[in-house]
């Protein structure tokens, strides 16, 4: 689950990360209000949306009036902000952080991942702050610092030290270096991230540390935990058929293609999106409604499939293992009737019972198409919508 | 000859009494695995089907001699449950839990590192050797004995296909491996590789894996160097958005590795035949296996 920068601002400061002090806006209105309570310029309108990249597309503005916090507030939200990470459909802003301007006098990168490879936590600082780090880890390699930590030692002094040090931090500001990442650690662990990115983590002329941006992203199987922070999630900033997929407990992404897929299992719904490009079609969408699928899921597959307009035909591909294939037709003819579905479905089951399956399903008196594997199942599907 | 489980080993369920555990149980009983233990704390002096169930693991490996045991307890308890197995002593631990948060899993295999357990999963249908032993949720009846293809897989439903399409051309299986979806798991395509390799009953290998991670890339290195025996790969994700579940410092480390096409490339470099399309990975099989 992803949050906003002021969201993740909200939980550094709860862990005494430094950040500037500022406030969120609705309207311009409070973002002059923020402003004056700040008390000095220049003040920075930062754009609220998930997707980085907010700079270069002009939602980061420095104000050094109130006139100016004014003109930029009401400029950026409303606006379609459009970056590398929002597509090019871009994202409507909605808020703006307020923040005051700061004396920067060096800028660093700083972020923790979990690492899958050695199942510790990674930091990974660099000198190149501000800059795209995929830029950075490919132009110049050795400017990236790596540190592994052992979740069961957690983080010590040593850590901190390797990173400040990799960074050339001036020796004055080791010690509250130290104290930032220990912090940053400990709230990474106590709420489960995924991520937690600065970017860039700057050194004032005063020789403060401080986290100009803050990005974060939590352990979906791990929220279970941190009800606290669901109310963090914002449904606006998700595609909506992934929302509505999400209350079903299906594991939907929406896609560009014409093809609607329904599948069991994850790796198997991978592999058919996969056939039915080979056969010459795109994908609509990757649905898994579960290794072991039940006929209510199915339904509800169904439910967000044919709510995706470009729809234009709908291949179902279940492995019936523990589930009865016939058991499964049965759910699939009555998911189709009580959905009234209006596109060509193709079915492709295997598995126990298969033939009593296949029997329910062509005396369904549907307008359905039966596949006896895989690659006749995708070469069906794509030779209707080509039609 | 098998890999990893046959008809000697003694399995302990942990979550034996829960709704998925009992119905699984009762499969993989039914297949001739022998269940000889089962673990619900609080439950103990009971029993499952005659199956005694004990409170914790040490007792029930100290009663029954288990050496194996399988893992159903929801996500939030599932990596204690790992831990109690290993602190246990027990030789193979196979995690069937989906779910699992991440930093649970991150010190479950710190603990894995250095002791005496091999971990199977977790988010994997188990292990199986057709024929003698089924540990996990597969259906048992696509499976054909007597080998001689080891299957090795990163995903659930698609083993089964793969599986289906190898007993649909006459070909049998030694073991059938499910290493599990998640980003952290226990045993790797490389442990499975050099097992199969060492399991002379075990004439090929078919490799299934997906985008996301080194371990596609990892296992290409390592069968260009250790193995002997064909391997057939299929990559699962081509068509998958890149972006999606990746945040951004995890491109860094991954880079290019983490896509379908990069895992391709480094498996046919492996020398490692790969199938584009899975709809003929049956009939690929039939092909470049010695039968």
């Amino acid at each position: 689950m992803k949050i906003h920068e002021f969201q993740a601002k909200q939980l550094f400061r709860k862990y005494q990360v430094p950040t500037p002090s500022g406030g969120l806006a609705l309207d311009s209105e409070k973002a002059k209000q923020i402003a004056s309570e700040i008390g000095h310029f220049p003040v920075v309108v930062k754009a609220q949306i998930h997707a980085g990249g907010r700079g270069k597309g002009g939602g980061v503005q420095l104000a050094h009036s109130l006139d100016e916090v004014s003109q930029h507030a009401e400029a950026i939200i409303g606006m379609n902000l459009v970056t590398h990470q929002t597509g090019p459909e871009g994202k409507v802003v909605k808020q703006v952080l307020v923040e005051e301007g700061v004396n920067i006098d060096k800028e660093l990168y700083l972020s923790l991942i979990p690492d899958r490879e050695t199942a510790c936590i990674l930091v990974i600082a660099s000198e190149a702050g501000g800059m795209d780090i995929e830029e950075v880890a490919e132009t110049s390699p050795e400017k990236i610092i790596k540190v592994h930590i052992n979740p069961l030692s957690g983080i010590q002094p040593f850590h901190c030290r390797k990173v400040s040090f990799g960074l050339n931090l001036p020796t004055p500001i080791n010690k509250e270096f130290t104290q930032m990442l220990t912090r940053l650690y400990q709230l990474f662990i106590e709420t489960d991230c995924s991520l937690v990115e600065i970017n860039p983590l700057v050194i004032t002329k005063e020789n403060k540390v401080l986290a100009l941006d803050a990005k974060m992203d939590f352990d979906d199987n791990a929220l279970f935990r941190h009800k606290d922070l669901l109310e963090f999630r914002d449904l606006e900033e998700e595609d909506p058929l992934d929302v509505e997929a999400s209350k079903f407990n299906l594991n939907y992404i929406n896609l560009d293609g014409t093809v609607g897929n329904m599948v069991n299992g994850a790796g198997l719904a991978m592999a058919v999106m996969d056939t039915i490009k080979l056969a010459g079609a795109e994908p609509a969408n990757f649905l898994d409604v579960g290794g072991g699928a039940t006929a209510e899921m199915v339904e509800n597959g169904f439910k967000i499939i044919l709510s995706d307009d470009k729809v234009k035909a709908i291949l179902i591909n279940i492995f019936g293992g523990i589930l009865r294939c016939d058991v499964l037709a049965k759910g699939v003819v009555e998911a189709a009737r009580n959905t009234e579905i209006n596109v060509p479905l193709v079915v492709r089951m295997e598995g126990t019972n298969v033939k009593e399956g296949r029997r329910i399903l062509a005396d369904s008196g549907l307008d359905l198409f039966t596949a006896n594997d895989m690659k006749s199942a995708g070469e069906i599907v794509a030779k209707i919508v080509a039609s | 000859m098998s890999v990893f489980v046959n008809s000697d080993t003694r399995l302990l369920v942990q979550g034996i009494t829960g709704k998925e555990g009992q119905f699984h149980t009762r499969q993989c009983v039914s297949y001739g695995t022998h269940v000889v233990a089962g673990v619900t704390p609080g439950k103990g002096g009971s029993d499952m089907d005659g199956i005694p169930v004990f409170n914790g693991v040490r007792d029930a490996v100290n009663q029954t001699r288990a050496n194996c045991s399988m893992i159903f307890v929801p996500p939030p308890f599932a990596a204690d449950a790992i831990m109690e197995s290993i602190d246990a002593g027990i030789e193979l631990i196979i995690a069937i839990t989906e779910g699992i948060p991440v930093l649970d899993m991150m010190k479950v295999k710190q603990m894995i590192n250095g002791s005496g357990s091999r971990l199977i999963g977790p988010n994997c249908p188990g292990i199986i050797t057709p024929g003698q032993a089924k540990i996990g949720i597969m259906p048992a009846q696509i499976h054909k004995p007597g080998g001689p293809i080891g299957v090795v897989s990163r995903s659930g439903t698609l083993t089964y296909e793969v599986v289906f399409q190898l007993t649909g051309q006459g070909i049998g299986q030694t073991t059938c491996i499910g290493i599990g979806g998640d980003p952290i798991n226990g045993t790797n395509f490389i442990d499975c590789l050099e097992a199969f390799e060492n399991d002379p009953e075990t004439k090929g290998i078919v490799m299934v894996g997906e985008i996301g991670g080194n371990a596609e890339e990892d296992a290409a290195e390592f069968i260009k160097t250790n193995l002997t025996k064909p391997v057939i790969g299929f990559i699962a994700g081509i068509t998958a958005p890149p972006g999606r579940r990746m945040g951004h410092a995890g491109a860094i480390i991954s880079g290019s590795s983490g896509t379908a096409t990069a895992k391709i490339e480094a498996l046919k470099n492996a020398g490692v035949h790969v199938c584009e399309n899975l709809g003929y990975i049956g009939e690929m099989c039939a092909e470049i296996f010695p039968t």
